[in-house]
């Protein structure tokens, strides 16, 4: 192996790993529409977010707390509140292998148009992040759904 | 007495440093009137900001980009640590820079006052070796808390350049070099199921005690690679536990130990971090077992 300045051997690492993280997100881009109907994997997390009821009032929370953040409130004042709020039910009671079938379109459909940037999508995990704590949904299960929705990032970020 | 005299001054310049420093960076990063808060990073995913001034845990750089911008912005933190062992104290402080979430820039001092050891070397009590440390880092691939599908971790590379201010006495001690440049890849991983982030970090280097005493000897100059290695668990939104690994050469006569802690870090608002930490760094010199306790406070935006 070629030793320039005694520390080339540490570029090699760089680029396996490099390599394998090129390698590794082109395969998880593709497997984003499979993931979409990704679940927890602990059964009790329904029940931890007050199940259908609690989910209710989380996601009305949810709402207010979109419209208030003038990061997210451009992308929520002018749709059917109540429909996305019942939409986003049934899709976390879904995620929460609680005993729901989500129906509405794919996230990569819904917001294809939106212009979502990462600061609006942050915003966004925030506000939910409050809601969740105002139900008093405890912190590990909050983080147990929040890795179910992550990967939609590939899809719901178009800038 | 000079010694805390000097201590105190250096304190005064960096903390003054890192105000200049934030309000001039104020107005790069995105905020409005009645915001809650500033976008970012989910709270504490973004680390601490590590001794040498990097964005990471407290003794070894992550992958992560400091600061609390997202891939549109820029963002800054300024950092103040103090880390008093059983024989030494070490203060240090320092700005950095993030941008767009894929570039992150930095420059700390760091003052090593050797207090009654230096007395018993010869030196005179309270002589402080001073190091500038000039940091670079690049995101290279992934993203630490998005990819919860995958195993991809987010992975940087980086640079740490070191100068430190004892040239003549280090060279007195038949240690090569006053300048040094370490050169580390660090890959990042929060798993969300568990509330875990984990982070190895693989550095290049020749410093002698991180620099403080040097790079390399007359005998020794050669880059050797150390292995750091960082697991926190993320108790609450704004509170998280963790413990930290950090592997040492041995270029000097002494051997030199590596380096543990354990550490609590709370975040109250998304513009400032406290992490408290207990640290076990070993043999010192001529001062052995020396334990740490490690206090540091962090502002950024």
């Amino acid at each position: 192996m070629l030793r320039i300045l005694g520390f080339v051997p540490i570029f090699v690492p760089i680029f396996v790993l490099t390599a394998a993280g090129i390698i590794l997100s082109g395969a998880a881009v593709t497997q984003v529409a499979a993931q979409e109907g990704a679940k927890v994997s602990d059964a009790s997390a329904f029940k931890e977010f007050g199940e259908k009821a609690g989910l209710i009032k989380i996601m009305d929370d949810f709402m207010l707390g979109l419209l208030k953040d003038t990061r997210t409130k451009s992308y929520f004042e002018g749709v059917d509140q109540k429909h996305v709020k019942e939409m986003l039910v049934d899709q976390f009671c879904e995620a929460l292998q609680g005993p729901c079938v989500y129906k509405g379109a794919q996230m990569g459909a819904i917001h294809k148009e939106m212009g979502v940037n990462r600061e609006a999508f942050n915003a966004l995990v925030e506000q939910l992040q409050f809601a969740m704590d105002k139900n008093s949904v405890p912190f590990a299960t909050q983080n147990k759904l929040l890795a179910v929705l992550a990967p939609m990032h590939r899809v719901i970020i178009t800038k | 007495m000079k010694s805390p005299y000097r201590a105190f001054e250096s304190i005064k310049v960096g903390a003054a440093a890192s105000l200049v420093g934030i309000s001039l960076l104020s107005g790069l990063a995105w905020a409005e009137e009645g915001d809650v808060t500033f976008s970012s990073k989910l709270l504490l995913t973004g680390g601490v900001t590590n001794i040498e001034g990097s964005a990471g845990g407290g003794l070894t750089p992550w992958a992560v980009i400091g600061g609390n911008g997202t891939k549109e912005q820029v963002g800054a933190s300024a950092f103040y640590t103090n880390v008093r062992a059983n024989d030494y104290t070490l203060n240090t402080g320092g700005v950095l820079l993030g941008i767009y979430d894929r570039v992150e820039l930095s420059v700390a001092q760091q003052k090593f006052n050797t207090r009654e050891v230096g007395g018993l070397l010869g030196l005179g009590n309270g002589y402080t070796f001073t190091q500038k440390i000039y940091g670079a880092k690049l995101r290279l691939v992934g993203d630490a808390v998005l990819e919860q599908d995958s195993w991809l971790p987010q992975i940087s590379v980086g640079f740490q350049h070191k100068e430190n201010d004892r040239g003549d006495l280090l060279r007195a001690l038949g240690i090569k070099h006053d300048k040094g440049t370490d050169y580390y890849v660090a890959a990042t991983k929060l798993f969300l199921n568990t509330s875990i982030l984990v982070n190895g970090t693989v550095r290049m280097t020749k410093a002698n005690q991180t620099g403080i005493l040097g790079f390399g000897t007359n005998t020794k100059d050669k880059y050797e690679a150390m292995f750091e290695g960082s697991i926190a668990y993320l108790a609450r939104k704004d509170l998280a536990f963790g413990v930290e690994f950090r592997q040492k050469p041995d270029n000097l006569g002494f051997k030199e130990d590596n380096w543990y802690d354990l550490f609590v870090a709370y975040a109250p608002t998304k513009n400032v971090s406290v992490t408290l930490a207990y640290a076990n760094l070993g043999n010192i010199v001529i001062k052995d077992k020396q334990r740490a306790t490690y206090l540091s406070l962090q502002v950024g935006f």
